[in-house]
């Protein structure tokens, strides 16, 4: 198996998240999607630490710290998902317009 | 092409086509809490690409961390805010999905063409496998000390952040009460009295 395999795997799974991110209408698809993207990075890191320099681990390093801010950007942006619900009775991101013009 | 490259092979091919397939299906399926498992199994597959790429340690952090706790999570927030609406119809909604889907794949042929183009300087050494773990504890308290340390602090704040974002401020019903009870104690207090005098009326 070659870096180049892992490469354009990623990249897919970045497309796949960014079409996601762009047309869905419910807020908690749009964080999965983030999730996804955040994966793809990951993946990335992961296949440059092992093809690149395999005896000097620092991609994992930084995959680890990925993977935590991740964990801290899900609960964020779910409390922020249950606080507009609650506000506004609805999860449509269409609707979500309050700073926009 | 000898056996264990064989093996790499087939289990890549197994696991990236699963890991398409199931991010496929958190995009396009109707139903979220499909999405949700779903969004499970990608996690698992990419846990298992770690550990093809010789990283045990990440991919054990991935399954902890991902399915463990950010799938659960997600999951919870679902059944939290699980309204079945039908979402008002966009007129032209169809020709900004065709947008977004033509500038995914433009994105992902530049990216591949990049990909391919690019001459990478593939290194002959052996990986670290089973001794990463140690030197991973090593970098984590040596040169990359301070974005740990940074890390800790950002997620005590996500915690604060989170609760003081998801808590209620105030209970509905509390509103409607009338704000001239407000100071009344729900238990009388003892009055005050002399030593002497307190006998005879408590007597009486």
């Amino acid at each position: 198996m070659t870096l180049q395999y892992y490469l354009l795997l990623a990249a897919a799974l970045f497309c796949i998240g960014i079409y996601g991110l762009v047309t869905s209408r419910n807020v908690i698809r749009v964080l999965m999607s983030i999730e996804l993207m955040l994966n793809a990075v990951n993946l990335n890191l992961m296949a440059f630490s092992n093809f690149l320099s395999p005896r000097d681990v620092t991609g994992q390093v930084f995959a680890v710290f990925v993977i935590t801010i991740a964990a801290a950007e899900a609960a964020v942006g779910l409390a922020i998902v249950l606080s507009i619900y609650r506000n506004r009775d609805t999860v449509d991101m269409e609707q979500f317009n309050l700073l926009k013009w | 092409m000898n056996l264990a490259e064989g093996v790499q092979f087939v289990s890549f091919m197994l696991l990236a086509g699963m890991m398409l397939a199931a991010a496929l299906g958190v995009v396009l399926l109707e139903n979220i809490v499909h999405s949700a498992f779903l969004l499970g199994m990608v996690f698992i597959s990419i846990s298992g690409l770690y550990i093809l790429l010789n990283a045990g340690f990440v991919a054990a952090a991935q399954i902890l961390i991902y399915v463990g706790a950010v799938n659960v999570l997600i999951l919870f927030g679902i059944m939290l805010v699980n309204k079945q609406e039908a979402f008002k119809s966009m007129p032209n909604a169809w020709l900004g999905k065709l947008t977004t889907a033509g500038v995914c794949a433009g994105l992902f042929a530049l990216l591949s063409s990049m990909v391919v183009a690019t001459p990478w300087a593939i290194s002959s050494e052996i990986a670290a496998g089973e001794l990463s773990v140690i030197l991973i504890g090593e970098h984590f308290f040596s040169d990359f000390l301070l974005p740990f340390e940074l890390a800790s602090v950002l997620l005590l704040m996500a915690l604060v952040g989170a609760i003081v974002l998801a808590r209620r401020e105030y209970l509905p019903d509390e509103l409607t009460e009338p704000t001239a009870e407000v100071f009344k104690l729900a238990e009388r207090p003892r009055e005050l009295a002399a030593a002497g005098s307190a006998k005879s009326d408590r007597g009486g």
